[in-house]
């Protein structure tokens, strides 16, 4: 258990220090002082109470395209296209928002809402998981290219048909808006955070539940750990595939519902911008572990976030930097660890 | 071969003294110590756990030893690195081989200290050395050849051909015949004479007690991470280095040749039956062609042959991993042609898969979870796993089955290769079955290990069972086998009772010298 | 793992070293606000930010300009996602700037909502969007924001007389981008141009679709401009953004000109680019921060013309030997007539 928690914090504590040191020269390569510049950071994100609502807002979206990428990576699946899983889950639950009548409670259309851009993201990352399974097309150029496609058809559907004059969104929803954090605590006014933080939380500890206790997640990591292995234990490893990639684009799309039914209440264009990407990050720091992933969901959200609290000091560029910084540790650090991990039980 | 006196007199090429390491609380050696003098062949034997391959990996210069000293060639080399190894020509030939199968067998050669003229590849040169080396050593391969295309045996020539390439003098091998044919061990061997008769020196790590007294001339017998015994070959029995292997007396294959007296009575309505299978391999269509036949309960079928003669895909189409051209095949009376590998299971087929590494298990997985393995619908209530049945059926299968750790939440990579090999067999023995197919079952597996499966498998078949068994080791096929089959180009080319079997009998039609009718 | 945590500790011992480093000059610049009376200004960029040679450069340059004639201290937020737009003018506007402006349309929604909660901070957006209620006429923005609005159909006038009087086959083309009011307002403008010094040129409209993607279609722009120049068209004005890269490098192929929009694009195609209708970003944004210094400053709608320097087209040393000067005098004449009131210039088509 113990080499367990090594295992899983050294990484994330080592690429966070090499970050903070790169940070730290950068930041004095601007002749500014680190010290003063992470403080600013920690105020303009965790200090105050705003801030921490969108970081806490910011940690809801990459939680869900965290935990996408995550259960793909799960089943040896490499999902690049939790960016447009995630605007067509906006989308449809967009859409849903427009032709559901004003004055529904929000209990009863949140369902709804879910199934919507569940249903979104499922169509568009089922797509290639099918491929994949039927005729084994790789699942990274289709889902990078589903990206160009689904993009394009989104904004030209909204910029031909759905938008309000003037602007790149559609109508308002009035039919079960999500309430904001800020309505229960007053501190967070104005910050864009709301209830889906919840459902992300409680997704992420759905997620685990499947993977780790159900007999479709044990057949779901077997079949990443090693696909022969899983097909010789009676698992359809096509079906895995592709339902897993369908799985995956609900969760990305679900996470559509955080701008949509939580923030603007319209779906306008290219809310998703750099969400899904990220979510790539996300997984890969999180180690796709539902719990890590959320914990590196905030770690992100705080990094953009702090990246706007100290963009009139040095440049935003900075916080991108830092981000790829911790990226790249993570990677290069988790095999490290492994390898000692390994070393000892070994015999 | 006068191996005891050119011991006594050669230089020392290895001596490893008092080596201690341990990774975490497990120790690996605990004052082990080997002297291998040059130009003999050693034979570093032991069970699967007793620290073999790490001695020796410390002798690579992949671990540093926490205590000891390590003298090559008599000077001190204490915890040097793999690339000092490599420089004062100490070699290791893995198991598993380090080859890129896209590259040529050249290309492979090359690899990481490529010749350079003026500053273009040359490959020419490297060819032509490949060549030669191939030519002095007897290691016919060619250096043109995709590795990708080679059979296992070739590829392992190149492993080899690579670390003398590199100059190795001193050469380490792990378990190099667990994956050859009778004929290409044979070859191995007359290559190692060779090398032996030009004065370099052969470390084979093994466990099988035929091979060690057939070509080592000196032997360290290891237990427990200790050194418990040096022995001169021509001075020693198999019997002896078995005991000191183990610490008891153990059953040894003198013994085959006792097979089920069932077998000699008239079967009755057989349990599998297989007609015209025809199977298309990776690589050539009709891997399997034509193939029929049928096991009454209580009866082994064994399959022999050189690997690659549609043994796999036969073994794998029957288990439901590869589509089937024509023909059919039935369980009990009932036709599974078309079923999937869960509904096989459920129709009462066990299958013990010839790569556990790649099939049998999923290596990151516990003990407890590959225990499951192709029954997970059988411990699952509602959509979730019933983790207290898993563990209780763990402790059961470790109990029942003597796997170590005996800890149900240790991963299977973490076990050797025989307790490996026992998670494998505990979970397809334990099932509800009628038709056991059993691939390669003891491959890399220690003698100890291989004397309890070879016990179950027997013991399955008094139990009434129909038990298809594949072997690249022939002893094993005639140890075990009431009826043989040998398999050559897709086809059975003869199937013989196993009185009528023998060595000598077998090998022209494995070799597609013969063909019965 | 002992090498690990080594490596830790000693990453650690650098990161709090170096967290005490102060270099000289920093302390100001940290501590935000000046303790002067100089205006304290907020911008956000949109996506994309700066460097992009066209709005959000212009706006830096007309706060930076501020910055050093006014005495104004400028704060700079660029935006990494579509939320950071709102949060950025939240950060702003919770430090008390006095004058906050989002650069671009996409802000009007978010400015709108705002300067509701911050009634006592000024705002300001660049080509606010102005709604219309259901009768079709328009909803005045909050008392506290400015909407910068710009003639762009003055400045295409007189690129549309220079086209008219520097062809010589009397046929000029334009490109747009996406089919929308705002882009025929450049449509329009244009066409008047090209009317009011050559009744007898063609004029070859066309654009580039009908969703945002037209205004990122080089390719397309391409396409569009051979076509045009294949039918005799020698002066090509774009209205496009970055599909009028494709416009360019047709004329780069071709060796016939072309005309820039919103900024200089002059080095876009070096020689071929006979001049561009410049929106003066930089003027509508330093002239907030004078109207907010001056306390002059209210909500409403701020129209930057020909007269207010707003719009207006590039003659400088790298295009003036492709203007000839009857013709710049003859633009400079129509320049002050609209001016002056005497010729009216259409914002429709």
């Amino acid at each position: 258990m113990r080499r367990t928690v090594e295992e899983a914090l050294l990484p994330a504590l080592v690429a966070l220090l090499v970050a903070a040191v790169v940070g730290d020269v950068l930041i004095l390569s601007f002749g500014q002082s680190p010290g003063s510049v992470y403080r600013l950071l920690i105020d303009g994100t965790w200090g105050n109470a705003y801030g921490f609502g969108q970081v806490l807002y910011k940690t809801t979206t990459l939680t869900f395209t965290g935990l996408a990428v995550a259960i793909g990576l799960r089943a040896g699946l490499f999902n690049i296209g939790a960016e447009s899983q995630l605007a067509a889950g906006g989308f449809l639950a967009g859409l849903a928002g427009l032709m559901l009548p004003m004055g529904l409670p929000a209990l009863a259309t949140l369902p709804i809402y879910i199934v919507a851009a569940a249903a979104g993201g499922a169509i568009v990352g089922g797509i290639p998981g099918v491929l994949k399974a039927r005729f084994g097309a790789h699942e990274v150029i289709t889902t990078i290219m589903l990206n160009f496609i689904v993009l394009a058809l989104l904004n030209y559907l909204t910029a031909a048909h759905l938008k309000v004059e003037g602007t790149l969104h559609t109508a308002e929803i009035h039919a079960g808006a999500l309430p904001r954090l800020s309505s229960m605590i007053g501190a967070f006014r104005g910050s864009a955070a709301n209830v889906v933080l919840f459902l992300a939380l409680i997704t992420a500890a759905a997620v685990a539940w499947f993977l780790f206790r159900t007999r479709r997640g044990f057949e779901l990591r077997a079949t990443g750990l090693q696909p022969a292995a899983a097909e010789y234990g009676g698992v359809n490893v096509g079906g895995v595939w592709w339902r897993t990639m369908a799985l995956s684009g609900a969760l990305a799309g679900i996470g559509g519902l955080n701008y949509v039914l939580g923030y603007k209440h319209y779906y306008e264009e290219s809310f998703a911008s750099g969400a899904g990407f990220l979510g790539i990050a996300v997984a890969i720091v999180g180690r796709n572990n539902p719990i890590g992933v959320v914990v590196a969901a905030f770690v992100f959200a705080t990094m953009s976030q702090g990246g706007l609290a100290v963009n009139a000091v040095v440049p935003k560029q900075i916080v991108d930097v830092l981000q790829a910084v911790v990226i790249i540790a993570v990677a290069a650090s988790v095999p490290e660890v492994r390898r000692l991990a390994r070393a000892r039980s070994a015999a | 071969m006068s191996s005891v006196e050119s011991s006594a007199s050669a230089p020392i090429a290895i001596r490893l003294s008092d080596i201690y390491k341990s990774f975490g609380p497990v120790n690996a050696n605990r004052g082990a110590s080997i002297q291998v003098a040059r130009g003999e062949i050693h034979a570093l034997v032991g069970e699967n756990g007793a620290g073999k391959s790490t001695l020796m990996r410390i002798l690579g210069g992949m671990y540093a030893p926490d205590a000891g000293k390590m003298e090559v060639n008599g000077r001190d080399v204490t915890g040097w690195t793999t690339a000092e190894a490599i420089d004062a020509g100490v070699g290791m030939v893995h198991q598993h081989f380090m080859l890129v199968p896209t590259l040529t067998v050249a290309e492979n050669m090359m690899l990481g200290r490529e010749p350079t003229s003026r500053g273009q590849l040359d490959s020419a040169r490297v060819a032509r050395e490949v060549t030669e080396l191939s030519k002095r050593t007897g290691l016919a391969v060619h250096p043109q050849r995709k590795v990708a295309d080679l059979s296992v045996g070739e590829a392992q020539r190149v492993e080899i051909l690579k670390t003398l390439y590199r100059g190795a003098k001193i050469l380490i091998l792990d378990e190099p015949t667990a994956v050859l044919s009778p004929p290409e061990i044979d070859e191995l061997w007359r290559v190692l004479r060779g090398m032996r008769e030009r004065g370099e020196t052969i470390v084979l790590i093994t466990h099988k007690l035929d091979e060690v007294m057939e070509i080592s001339d000196t032997i360290t017998v290891m237990r427990h991470g200790q050194t418990i015994a040096q022995l001169t070959t021509t001075e020693t029995t198999p019997a002896a280095i078995a005991k000191a292997m183990v610490g008891r007396d153990v059953q040894l294959a003198t013994h085959y040749g006792e097979t089920s007296s069932r077998s000699l009575e008239l079967p009755s309505a057989s349990l599998l039956e297989v007609r015209d299978l025809v199977v298309d391999g990776p690589r050539r269509a009709s891997a399997v062609d034509g193939v029929g036949f049928s096991i009454a309960p209580g009866e082994i079928l064994g399959i022999a042959g050189v690997e690659g003669n549609g043994q796999t895909e036969l073994l794998e189409a029957l288990a439901g991993l590869r589509p089937v051209r024509s023909g059919s095949t039935s369980v009990a009376g009932r036709d599974i042609t078309a079923l999937s590998v869960k509904s096989r299971g459920d129709a009462g087929l066990s299958h013990i898969p010839e790569d556990r590494h790649a099939r049998g298990l999923v290596l990151d997985y516990t003990i407890a979870e590959n225990l499951i393995l192709g029954q997970q619908h059988r411990f699952t209530t509602g959509v979730r796993l019933d983790n207290d049945a898993i563990i209780d059926n763990a402790r059961r299968q470790i109990d029942a089955f003597d796997i170590r750790p005996a800890v149900p939440s240790v991963p299977a990579r973490a076990l050797s290769g025989g307790n490996q090999q026992k998670i494998v067999i505990a979970r397809e023995m334990s099932r509800g079955f009628q038709v056991l197919l059993a691939a390669q079952p003891t491959r890399g597996v220690d003698v100890g290990a291989i004397e309890f499966i070879h016990a179950r498998l027997r013991e399955t078949r008094n139990a009434g069972k129909a038990i298809l068994l594949v072997s690249a080791d022939l002893a094993e096929v005639l140890a075990l086998s009431d009826r043989i089959a040998v398999m050559y180009g897709g086809k059975f080319a003869a199937v013989l009772n196993r009185r009528d079997a023998s060595e000598e009998v077998l090998g022209p039609y494995m070799t597609g010298a013969e063909h019965a009718a | 793992m002992r090498k690990l945590l080594i490596v830790v500790g000693v990453l650690l011992a650098v990161h709090v070293a170096l967290l005490f480093v102060r270099p000289s000059g920093s302390a100001q610049a940290a501590a935000g606000t000046g303790s002067d009376r100089g205006v304290n200004v907020g911008l956000v960029l949109d996506i994309g930010g700066l460097g992009d040679k066209s709005f959000n450069d212009g706006a830096y340059r007309g706060a930076v300009r501020a910055e050093k004639e006014l005495g104004a201290h400028i704060r700079l937020i660029e935006p990494g996602e579509e939320s950071d737009r709102e949060s950025g003018l939240r950060l702003l506007a919770a430090q008390h700037m006095d004058l906050v402006i989002g650069v671009g349309f996409i802000f009007t929604d978010d400015v709108t909502q705002l300067a509701k909660e911050y009634p006592n901070i000024n705002f300001a957006v660049v080509d606010y969007a102005i709604a219309t209620d259901k009768a079709g006429n328009p909803i005045p923005p909050p008392p506290n924001v400015a909407a910068l609005k710009f003639k762009e159909e003055e400045g295409s006038f007189l690129v549309g007389a220079l086209a008219a009087l520097v062809s010589r086959s009397k046929k000029v083309g334009f490109v747009g981008g996406m089919d929308v009011p705002l882009i025929q307002k450049f449509e329009a403008g244009y066409k008047a141009g090209v009317r009011s010094v050559c009744p007898n040129c063609t004029v070859i409209s066309q654009y580039a679709g009908v969703t945002p993607i037209a205004f990122r279609n080089p390719g397309k722009g391409k396409e569009l401009a051979l076509s045009q120049y294949q039918q005799g068209v020698d002066v090509i004005y774009h209205a496009s953004g970055s599909t009028g890269l494709g416009v360019f490098e047709a004329a780069r192929q071709t060796g016939k000109y072309a005309i820039g929009v919103d900024a200089d694009q002059y080095s876009e195609a070096p020689g071929r680019v006979l001049t561009s209708m410049v929106k003066g970003v930089d003027v509508a944004v330093f002239d907030m921060v004078k109207r907010v210094r001056d306390k002059t400053f209210s909500g409403g709608i701020y129209t930057y013309g020909l007269a207010q320097n707003g719009v207006g087209y590039v003659y400088d040393e790298h295009n003036r030997a492709l203007i000839p000067d009857s013709v710049r005098a003859r633009v400079e004449q129509l320049k002050g007539e609209i001016i002056a009131g005497k010729i009216p210039v259409p914002s429709t088509r």
